[in-house]
């Protein structure tokens, strides 16, 4: 039913359409692209656009198209995984939070307070920076900026949903605080969780390319579309297509997930709401 | 920081050209007592930040707050244009949005935020600088002279925060519409023009000015990505490049003075918010 | 019979198609209280708001006479010389419809200068004096406050001040004790009552509550899912219900008398 709604917004389906062609794009990017995005040919450097190469050669003639067509895959798999991470962490550290509430909620809160004190792309920068920029610390520092966020805005849902009386049942009959975490109040974060790391996959991406754009991200000669922004800085007046065409990427697959992150926020938040109180209803007439 | 892989020591020993030999490294490691415990390293920093001695970079060996006045005002100046514009931007836009509810004008601003939060800024940059710089001749790329070197790079940072508020700012001020005191003030034949003013306006601000104190961490950060786009000697992009150095005085005062900022501007916020908002600062006081 | 001070006839209000008060005719007499009495949905309020273009999204249609002015269709300027003036307003639950962030001498000194040219110093005097009318005992410390400062039922007194200071030819009073409790409720009825009889305006008093018709009303006006279902003076209401709905109310009283048989 969600997605019946969702399919009915116009704005909806042009976001879902585009992030459709990037996610293809990226996944066939090795049997779709015409040339090794990492071959080298000095010879061929700063070409315009032709038909060997449909978008010209960057600085060191490598085909622009298809360092395109992979950096996609570089920038979502990790933003995947970023999300995978922070997604697990944040419902950890919020769902005991909130659930358990007293001195325990307070220190987390605190500690979440300090990451989120930090401007996200200074500290990212700053774990970066000391540790090594391998993909390994980058994900790293990516989840290390991203969950604080998170955490928050589960606990906060967790401490709605823990008043309700369907869990005040459980805690009353005497259920043991796991499963009444798992069972009753997971899924209601679950839903809004579901949104925030759709509407966070493009602030990711972005961040990614920012980190890599300053030199600390993703190294050459992987493509990626922020790197590819700062290669071609250089030439930014002679060929200014090495920086369009990566930004412009990078444009279109945040503004997809905007799109769609948006749309799914407008449809299923109210949806949440009237569950809840369907079973509320359903525990006070089962219970008499 | 001792066990990082690029050892302090070997990087300043590096930096002025001496051989890396393992005792050099212990002899560097002795004189910026390095070897002592942790703790005692930081409460001996922290003494001395009290006294406002956030000791000698690295790298360039001159004192830590000297140098970073020298790139605060390039900052400080941006983040002030930036907030200039940003409020010059957002506040009419998010108002009429409101107003003029479900018109072309309102559809545009919803266009614009998706933009705004889809664009990165240093693409946006860049694109600004091709076409007003290079391309129009509008303004020159390397000049720093009168206020006009800022206005691109405000701009590229004010873009996203813009769209976000304007919308932000929309939806208080519908919120504000719909209330009561609205309906009341409009039967006792209150003048629209008068309601829109003191009753809608000063409500809808309330909320957006919280989170403006709470996105500042945000404008900071882009300071670092505006500040290496327009080459801009300012405190961000110096902050990259001592990361980069591995210069610890240098980066420690950075956090530092963010932390600082940060909670100035909060308190500030907190301030403005307590002002407009009587509830708060009266209190819940029933006779 | 003296002329009518408010003549409705056929009003039908519509929110998006979905007719809320379905073509209502009724009078109201100079120096009388006209209630309005109907259950929650009735479409008591909205026909009051209509008549004031206070709804921002409906179609009204039909008419609406205030001695003799046709209301509906009135342009913004228009209405904003009946709003107040004319016609004045007081709600249920005071608190929510107070402007938050502003004084009581703010709200109500901008009313009146809205209306009349008064300085503000007048307007504040004028203010003070209609503050001590309704009963407040120490008004310039009331004119200070907040709303959030005071209490339903002074906000309430309030409002009424403000609603009489204008000296309307009617006032419409939307269920005004209902947020109240008992002896409050007792208190503002009473003022009410007092004060038309003072300025000989005429009521339209909208409740739920059978008890404040009785108190308060002279005519009544029975309203049920956007119908006027019987219309009548009070005594006859009591007496002679004609309508089946009205009979249901009266019967849904609670009548505390031991071994009555209902």
């Amino acid at each position: 039913m969600i997605i019946q709604r969702l399919l009915n917004h116009k704005l909806a389906w042009l976001g879902l359409s585009l992030i459709a062609i990037v996610l293809l794009i990226s996944l066939f990017a090795p049997l779709i692209a015409p040339h090794d995005p990492l071959a080298v040919d000095l010879m061929k450097k700063l070409q315009p656009s032709s038909t060997t190469f449909p978008l010209g050669t960057d600085h060191l003639g490598r085909c622009i198209l298809s360092r395109l067509m992979y950096g996609g895959q570089v920038s979502l798999s990790i933003a995947l995984i970023v999300v995978m991470f922070t997604t697990l962490i944040s419902l950890c550290v919020g769902l005991v939070a909130g659930y358990f509430g007293g001195r325990l909620d307070h220190g987390l809160m605190r500690l979440c307070d300090v990451f989120l004190a930090f401007p996200s792309l200074i500290l990212s920068l700053a774990i970066v920076g000391t540790l090594g920029s391998s993909i390994g610390n980058l994900i790293f520092a990516l989840v290390a900026t991203h969950w604080a966020g998170y955490a928050r805005i589960v606990r906060s849902r967790v401490l709605s949903v823990k008043e309700s009386h369907f869990v005040q049942a459980a805690i009353v009959s005497g259920t043991r605080s796991l499963p009444i975490m798992l069972r009753h109040i997971l899924p209601y974060t679950l839903i809004e969780l579901t949104v925030l790391a759709t509407l966070d996959i493009s602030h990711i991406v972005l961040h990614i390319a920012g980190l890599s754009f300053l030199g600390l991200g993703i190294q050459p000669p992987t493509p990626e579309w922020g790197a590819m922004i700062n290669d071609g800085r250089e030439y930014f007046r002679r060929q200014p297509e090495l920086m369009l065409y990566p930004g412009l990427m990078l444009f279109l697959t945040t503004l997809a997930f905007n799109l769609v992150g948006d749309v799914l926020r407008d449809v299923l938040d109210p949806r949440m709401e009237k569950q809840m109180r369907v079973k509320t209803l359903k525990t006070k007439l089962e219970n008499g | 920081m001792q066990q990082m892989p690029s050892d302090t020591a070997a990087v300043i020993l590096r930096a002025t050209d001496t051989p890396t030999t393992p005792e050099a490294i212990e002899a560097m490691r002795e004189r910026l007592g390095l070897n002592r415990p942790l703790p005692i390293q930081y409460l001996d920093w922290l003494w001395h930040v009290l006294r406002l001695d956030f000791g000698r970079s690295f790298i360039t060996g001159k004192p830590v707050l000297q140098e970073v006045m020298n790139y605060l005002p390039t900052t400080l100046m941006l983040m002030t244009c930036t907030t200039v514009l940003i409020v010059v931007i957002s506040v009419p836009m998010g108002i009429f949005a409101a107003l003029y509810r479900d018109t072309v004008f309102d559809q545009f601003s919803r266009l614009f935020a998706y933009t705004g939060v889809s664009m990165p800024s240093f693409w946006l940059g860049f694109l600004l600088l091709y076409v007003f710089s290079f391309k129009l001749g509008w303004f020159s790329v390397t000049s720093r002279g009168s206020i006009v070197d800022w206005i691109l790079p405000s701009i590229t940072l004010a873009f996203a925060p813009a769209a976000v508020y304007a919308r932000l700012l929309r939806g208080s001020m519908l919120e504000s519409l719909s209330q009561n005191y609205v309906l009341y003030a409009r039967a006792r034949g209150l003048s629209e023009r008068l309601v829109v003013l003191r009753y809608v306006l000063k409500n809808a601000f309330l909320p957006v000015v919280t989170v403006f104190g709470l996105s500042f961490a945000h404008l900071l950060a882009g300071t670092v990505v505006v500040e290496n786009v327009f080459a801009l000697p300012g405190l961000g992009r110096f902050a990259v490049q001592s990361i980069l150095n591995r210069d610890y005085p240098m980066i420690q005062c950075y956090v530092c003075l963010t932390a600082v900022l940060f909670v100035v501007v909060n308190f500030g916020v907190d301030l403005t918010y307590s002002y407009f908002d009587p509830r708060i600062r009266l209190g819940n006081q029933e006779i | 019979m003296a002329e009518a001070v408010l003549t409705v006839d056929q009003l039908r209000v519509a929110f998006s198609g979905r007719s809320i008060v379905h073509g209502v005719t009724f009078e109201l007499q100079p120096g009388r209280v006209l209630g309005i009495i109907g259950e929650s949905g009735s479409g008591k309020s909205a026909t009051c708001l209509s008549m004031l273009g206070l709804l921002q999204r409906a179609t009204v249609e039909g008419s609406v006479q205030l001695a003799g002015q046709e209301l509906i269709g009135l342009n913004a300027a228009q209405l904003r010389q009946i709003r107040g003036r004319k016609i004045g307003m007081i709600f249920q639950n005071p608190a929510s419809f107070f402007n938050p962030i502003a004084t009581i001498e703010q709200q109500f000194t901008e009313t009146l200068r809205s209306h009349q040219s008064l300085t503000q110093t007048d307007a504040q005097s004028s203010a003070l004096h209609h503050l001590s009318t309704v009963g407040l005992s120490e008004p310039e410390r009331v004119l200070r406050q907040y709303p959030f400062q005071l209490s339903g039922g002074m906000l309430q007194r309030v409002m009424i001040a403000i609603a009489l200071s204008l000296k309307p030819q009617v006032l419409i009073a939307d269920e005004p004790t209902t947020a109240l409790d008992v002896i409050t409720q007792m208190q503002i009825l009473r003022l009410i009552q007092q004060l038309q009889q003072q300025t000989n305006c005429a009521v339209l008093l909208v409740t739920h509550d059978l008890g404040v018709i009785a108190q308060m009303a002279d005519d009544v006006v029975v309203m049920w899912n956007g119908e006027l279902v019987e219309q009548t003076s009070v005594n006859q209401l009591f007496d002679q219900p004609q309508h089946a709905y009205t009979r249901s109310l009266l019967a849904a009283r609670l009548t505390p008398r031991l071994g009555e048989k209902r």
